[in-house]
């Protein structure tokens, strides 16, 4: 329980998290059983949970669960939906699938890069997005597609996610 | 209610007739899956609820109809009243609608078309509910037109017709009478063998047959037994899974019990990826309706067969739609493949036998349960039975879901049903299959669409997916985007997919960056087939089929990539740059407004000019020009 305390020590330092170790108890126990094989629904609960997966979090639940780190390191990096950083208030989720590239997808991507000076994967400095790319949500009739947060905008172009992206601080 | 009778399935079935087919008032049934909602469905249904709701109307949410390019799609009846669906019924139109058709009054611009026979195929026993309908004139039948007129719904039967969330009007639709059928009266062999008559394939892509699959779990050694639902719907362009599940998942759960039944097991599983939260919330509430009414659990319609099943959702991997890496992310593990010396049937989840078929695959199986593996093999070709789902998109005029029977045509597909290419351009090439898959070119439209041809053409059926392209991809650029793709989804084990896809993906990127060099095709070429034999699994034996098919149809567009240092579809930004023809420009100012970057010049009425260093290629004013005059050179 080592790890444990020393997360709670740093609990104070600037941009660090503070992490409620019983509602993790009460997630992995009662939620999911305690069952290892759930350990993916889990992470995706926390991660969800905390818009990121601290590093804390992850050691807590590799201790309670008994699956070493580095297997949860490994999960937590191989799936694209977990994200080892701090992601920011806003998530843009641009649909990069064959439908939306063949109708101009690419070039939504190239000005949002280019409006938000990221890459995908990335947040930007004053943390008010993260802006990533998602392989196909299934609108692919309505496309191109891109999500901000939960709405969707379909059959959009780089001008209106830009102007729609003026109504999210 | 613990339904256990014949009897009690009859029962719900009279119920809820009236409700689904001639309801006491008016009924407004908004398309609600998450096409629809993003098209703004949500937002008619709330308006509707509020306006019409105290008048006694009622307002139901259904699944998708398939025709995703008019959505928000309304579906409205009423007592002795055509039954009529709406189109693009956005927010601000649906009080005008209701009332318009209230009033006896049918705008043809805002009107699909009119019902003529809602019945599924599995309610031939019934009479047709409009039948006496007086029709109205002017306005065509829904099933007449070009859209739907060549489909044939088996999957998608439900969809767009019930509320998913509501278990009677899945029975109410004939359903669950092909469990009761299976349990009360057919020994599970006999199920495999109906089944395996039938012919139905795999739908996931690969077209294995369901029916020896199914044999060979049930004959493997083994004390426990898994039955597992693939809804990890990855084919980036396909979306048949997600709108079964959205408009009609029960079939899906009906299928699974049959084969759970079939193969001897009481546990099963559905992987449905995350990136579809609307289908997860609709599973985990036919789920508990299912367990409510005795039709999935312990002791299922009181047969003393239990069955369970437990949903688990995918975190972002591609791959894991590969059966054993599914089977391994269901472990709690990374999802990385294995080689399969020992078939999943035989050693799958958690070393038992594990048979995994895709949503497709199981919403097929009540009806043929219930109208006979004979009725199901007399559709479609020799080898590829019954019906599958295609999502035509890209550039196709009616972009949607469609169903049809094995062996129609991509011109029936892409021209007939889908209406043709937008803007009057011209058809380039179709790619099917996805990521595995391939583009089929023009001269090949009119073969018959079934796992067999479409292989000979290089394409793979897939999963569904077709994307129709014009003039304005670039195929280079679009084998250069699949390696890409797979590039950031091979897990990384086996070098030939790990090396050899980024080797390729580095060689297309110079091509589509103007640094391609003579040699790089051949060894594109190469390298593709060192990649295809040595691969561990599907993933990367079939990563070069994106480039080794568009080499095939389009190697001209390689070579003038390599040689002439030119872009013929203007996409690859460093290959070309737009030109306003003088000739065709009238000088309607629009390129000049829209231009994000102010890079256009020139009076009203007079040609204008482009200014090409300020010029970001964003192609805003190629898009926008109504008289074709960007040129692209």
């Amino acid at each position: 329980m080592g790890e444990i305390a020393v997360a709670k020590e740093t609990g104070a330092q600037p941009g660090a998290v503070e992490v409620d170790f019983r509602a993790i108890d009460d997630l992995i126990f009662t939620r999911f059983n305690g069952d290892k094989e759930n350990i993916i629904m889990i992470l995706q609960a926390l991660n969800k949970e905390y818009n990121w997966l601290p590093e804390p979090v992850l050691n807590y639940v590799s201790t309670r669960l008994d699956i070493p780190l580095s297997q949860m390191y490994g999960v937590a990096t191989f799936y694209s939906m977990f994200s080892l950083e701090p992601r920011g208030r806003h998530l843009i989720c641009l649909c990069t699938g064959t439908a939306c590239h063949v109708r101009g997808g690419q070039i939504i991507k190239e000005r949002l890069e280019a409006h938000l000076g990221i890459k995908p994967g990335k947040t930007t400095e004053d943390m008010r997005f993260t802006f990533e790319t998602v392989r196909c949500i299934g609108c692919c009739s309505i496309g191109p597609v891109a999500k901000i947060d939960e709405k969707v905008y379909s059959r959009t172009n780089s001008a209106a996610i830009l102007k729609a992206l003026e109504g999210y601080t | 209610m613990k339904i256990r009778s014949k009897d009690d399935l009859d029962k719900i079935r009279s119920k809820v007739h009236d409700s689904l087919y001639s309801p006491p008032c008016l009924k407004i049934n908004v398309g609600m899956a998450t096409c629809g909602i993003a098209t703004g469905a949500q937002d008619t249904y709330n308006k509707a609820l509020e306006i019409f709701e105290k008048e006694g109307v009622s307002v139901a949410k259904t699944g998708c109809m398939g025709f995703c390019e008019q959505e928000p799609l309304v579906d409205i009846l009423a007592p002795g009243k055509p039954r009529i669906v709406y189109r693009h019924v956005t927010e601000d139109k649906i009080q005008e609608v209701v009332e318009s058709y209230q009033k006896g009054e049918y705008p043809k611009k805002s009107i699909l078309g009119q019902m003529k026979d809602p019945r599924s195929v599995l309610e031939d026993d019934i009479e047709n509910p409009l039948r006496g309908a007086v029709p109205i004139n002017g306005i065509p039948f829904l099933e007449e037109i070009p859209f739907f007129s060549k489909q044939l719904k088996i999957a998608l039967r439900n969809c767009g017709y019930i509320d998913p969330d509501n278990i009677e009007e899945y029975i109410g639709r004939g359903g669950y009478f092909s469990l009761f059928r299976c349990l009360n009266e057919m020994e599970p062999e006999e199920t495999i063998a109906s089944i395996k008559e039938s012919g139905l394939r795999g739908r996931g892509g690969a077209g294995f047959p369901t029916g020896i699959k199914w044999e060979a779990c049930r004959k493997a050694e083994g004390e426990k037994r898994y039955v597992m639902c693939n809804a990890d719907e990855g084919d980036p362009g396909a979306y048949m899974d997600r709108s079964v599940l959205e408009g009609d998942p029960y079939s899906v759960l009906e299928g699974m019990v049959i084969g759970a039944y079939a193969i001897g097991s009481n546990d099963g599983f559905i992987y449905v990826r995350h990136e579809y939260p609307l289908a997860v919330v609709r599973l985990v509430e036919t789920i508990k309706q299912a367990e409510a009414y005795g039709l999935l659990g312990s002791n299922i319609l009181g047969t003393g067969f239990d069955f369970n099943i437990k949903i688990s959702t995918g975190a972002g991997a591609f791959v894991c739609g590969e059966s054993t890496a599914l089977m391994r992310s269901l472990e709690g593990k990374v999802g990385r493949p294995r080689a399969k010396y020992i078939r999943s049937v035989e050693k799958g989840y958690r070393d038992s036998p594990s048979t995994l078929n895709n949503v497709e695959t199981w919403a097929n199986v009540p009806p043929i349960i219930s109208k006979g593996a004979q009725w199901y093999a007399s559709l479609g070709t020799e080898k590829s039975k019954g019906t599958k789902v295609f999502s035509l998109v890209g550039k196709v005029r009616n972009t949607g879901l469609v169903e049809v029977a094995m062996g129609a045509s991509l011109r029936t597909i892409i021209f007939d049903i889908g209406g043709g290419i937008p803007r009057k351009r011209e058809f380039k090439a179709v790619q099917t299959g996805g990521p595995s898959g391939g583009c089929i070119p023009e001269d090949y439209l009119d073969t018959p669409v079934d796992y067999e041809h479409l292989a000979k053409l290089g394409a793979i059926m897939g999963s569904g997916g077709m994307i129709v392209m014009d003039r304005d991809t670039c195929m280079v650029d679009l084998a250069r985007y699949f390696l890409e793709f797979l590039q950031e989804e091979s897990c990384g084990q086996c070098v030939p997919c790990r090396e050899g896809i980024k080797r390729l993906l580095e060689i297309l990127t110079d091509i589509c960056a103007g640094k391609g060099k003579e040699g790089d095709i051949e060894l594109l070429e190469a390298l593709s087939d060192t990649v295809v034999k040595t691969s561990l699994c599907a993933l990367g034996g079939t990563a070069p089929n994106p480039v080794l098919s568009t080499l095939k149809y389009f190697r001209n567009e390689y070579e003038a990539h390599i040689y002439d240092k030119k872009c013929p579809a203007g996409v690859c930004k460093e290959l070309f740059y737009y030109e306003i023809d003088e000739e065709k420009c009238n000088g309607c100012h629009i390129c000049f407004l829209r231009c994000p970057q102010k890079a256009i010049s020139g009076e009203k009425k007079k040609p204008h000019t482009i200014d090409q260093e300020k010029c970001i290629k964003c192609s805003i004013c190629y898009q926008s020009c109504k008289v074709d005059a960007i040129a692209i050179r």
